[in-house]
């Protein structure tokens, strides 16, 4: 039987390993670091069209983290998507003309908002929305546009 | 006729032994109260069910992350999204493997050893004697065991996990050639840590539970005879992967159900 010190320590290190490794799982594979948005504000946009956008999207300035989607809802007057979000409190800056459009990462990636700023004097507070903003683009539209552009054309002088 | 009333005995019998287990578990977590006191009794059952099966554990880890890195290399190459290799390792190890594997295997290693040595100890009377010296079985014996098994299995899955994806790294990054840094930056934006991290330490802490449950109950109510010894270990292994697996369907259904 192995004395009580030695016990004492392997299960010390075991124990302590498995809390490091519970660490490592939160911090460099999850997104703990990351997640939550601190001491943030929460401000809404109205889209025609949110597309594939999903809930915890990334809120994106000039390419950069700022913040997430923290809900999307329906407005049954305007028959619009109501997207809210929350902006990190770091970036309290955002001139309130800015823009929001959705846009989608790589070819095939997931969708995000991007914020494109404005020139006002005033910045964005909690609770405000957005006016200016740009749907995203559906792909199926979009082939039909080209179709429908196509056959109109006058074809080439037989 | 006779079939029937075999089929009646099986039923009667498989719901004793239920009630039995339950009650047997309603005696254990109240003994382990009593346990806060002796934590040294716990700590000996956490080196001899946790740190002996820390070997197995990280060495299986590290080959299913890497068999996973090889595995989902070769699928992803073909959609030219080699870079997402370590959002797959990561959620595979972290959602389902990482739990339910170490549960296999901590139901081979240290479940049917736990089974094993109740049993002999039931079998050469060393429980009964305990008894007559007015010293609770359950206490000294079941209840450190059952607590010592609840500890070790999230840490070991934790463990298993995190090794399980340097394993995918070490095949992804260094054989296979996925750039480094897409690797972690894809792991970190599709790995969230309370839908996919937490609910892993939840299930594993589960089949913490059971599976402990299972090793003690099968010991302690195992025939006393050398061949009841050896079906009970029998049984344990078979129950406690049955369970694994049934409960892992049940709780994956419960928390993807509403994302």
């Amino acid at each position: 039987m192995i004395n009580r010190k030695s016990l004492e320590v392997w299960v010390g290190l075991f124990v302590a390993a498995g809390i490091f490794a519970l660490g490592m799982l939160a911090f460099k594979v999850g997104n703990l670091t990351t997640a939550d948005v601190i001491d943030g504000y929460r401000i809404r946009a109205n889209f025609d069209n949110v597309g594939g956008l999903k809930v915890k999207a990334a809120v994106t300035m000039a390419g950069v983290r700022i913040g997430r989607v923290t809900g999307i809802g329906f407005d049954n007057k305007k028959y619009q998507a109501v997207v809210t979000m929350d902006i990190d409190g770091k970036f309290k800056i955002i001139p309130n003309d800015s823009s929001a459009s959705i846009l989608t990462s790589g070819l095939l990636g997931d969708q995000y908002i991007g914020l494109e700023p404005g020139g006002a004097e005033e910045y964005l507070k909690d609770g405000d929305v957005m006016r200016t903003t740009q749907s995203a683009l559906v792909l199926e539209k979009l082939v039909g546009q080209v179709i429908f552009s196509k056959t109109n054309e006058p074809g080439p002088a037989k | 006729m006779s079939t029937i009333r075999t089929l009646g005995s099986i039923v009667i019998n498989s719901i004793e032994r239920l009630g039995r287990a339950s009650m047997f578990l309603y005696e254990v977590l109240t003994g382990s109260w009593e346990l806060l006191r002796r934590f040294y009794l716990v700590v000996q059952q956490v080196y001899a069910v946790g740190v002996l099966t820390l070997l197995i554990i990280l060495v299986s880890g590290l080959f299913v992350g890497m068999v996973l890195g090889l595995q989902g290399y070769n699928t992803l190459v073909k959609f030219g999204s080699a870079n997402s290799l370590g959002l797959l390792v990561a959620l595979s190890l972290v959602r389902e493997l990482g739990p339910v594997v170490t549960a296999l295997l901590f139901a081979g290693r240290a479940g049917s050893a736990l089974t094993a040595e109740i049993g002999l100890m039931k079998a050469t009377e060393q429980l009964a004697g305990m008894e007559m010296m007015a010293v609770n079985p359950i206490t000294r014996v079941i209840a450190p065991r059952f607590l010592g098994g609840v500890i070790a299995m999230p840490l070991l899955a934790a463990l298993f996990s995190a090794i399980g994806v340097l394993g995918g790294h070490l095949v992804g990054v260094g054989l296979l050639g996925v750039d480094s840094g897409a690797f972690w930056s894809q792991m970190q934006n599709g790995v969230d840590y309370r839908d996919d991290i937490l609910n892993g330490v939840i299930k594993s802490l589960v089949f913490g539970v059971v599976v402990s449950w299972i090793a003690v109950f099968e010991g302690y109510d195992a025939v006393p005879t050398s061949e009841g010894v050896s079906s009970a270990t029998n049984r344990t292994v078979v129950y406690s992967s049955l369970a694994v697996l049934g409960l892992d369907f049940l709780l994956t259904a419960l928390t993807l159900g509403d994302v």
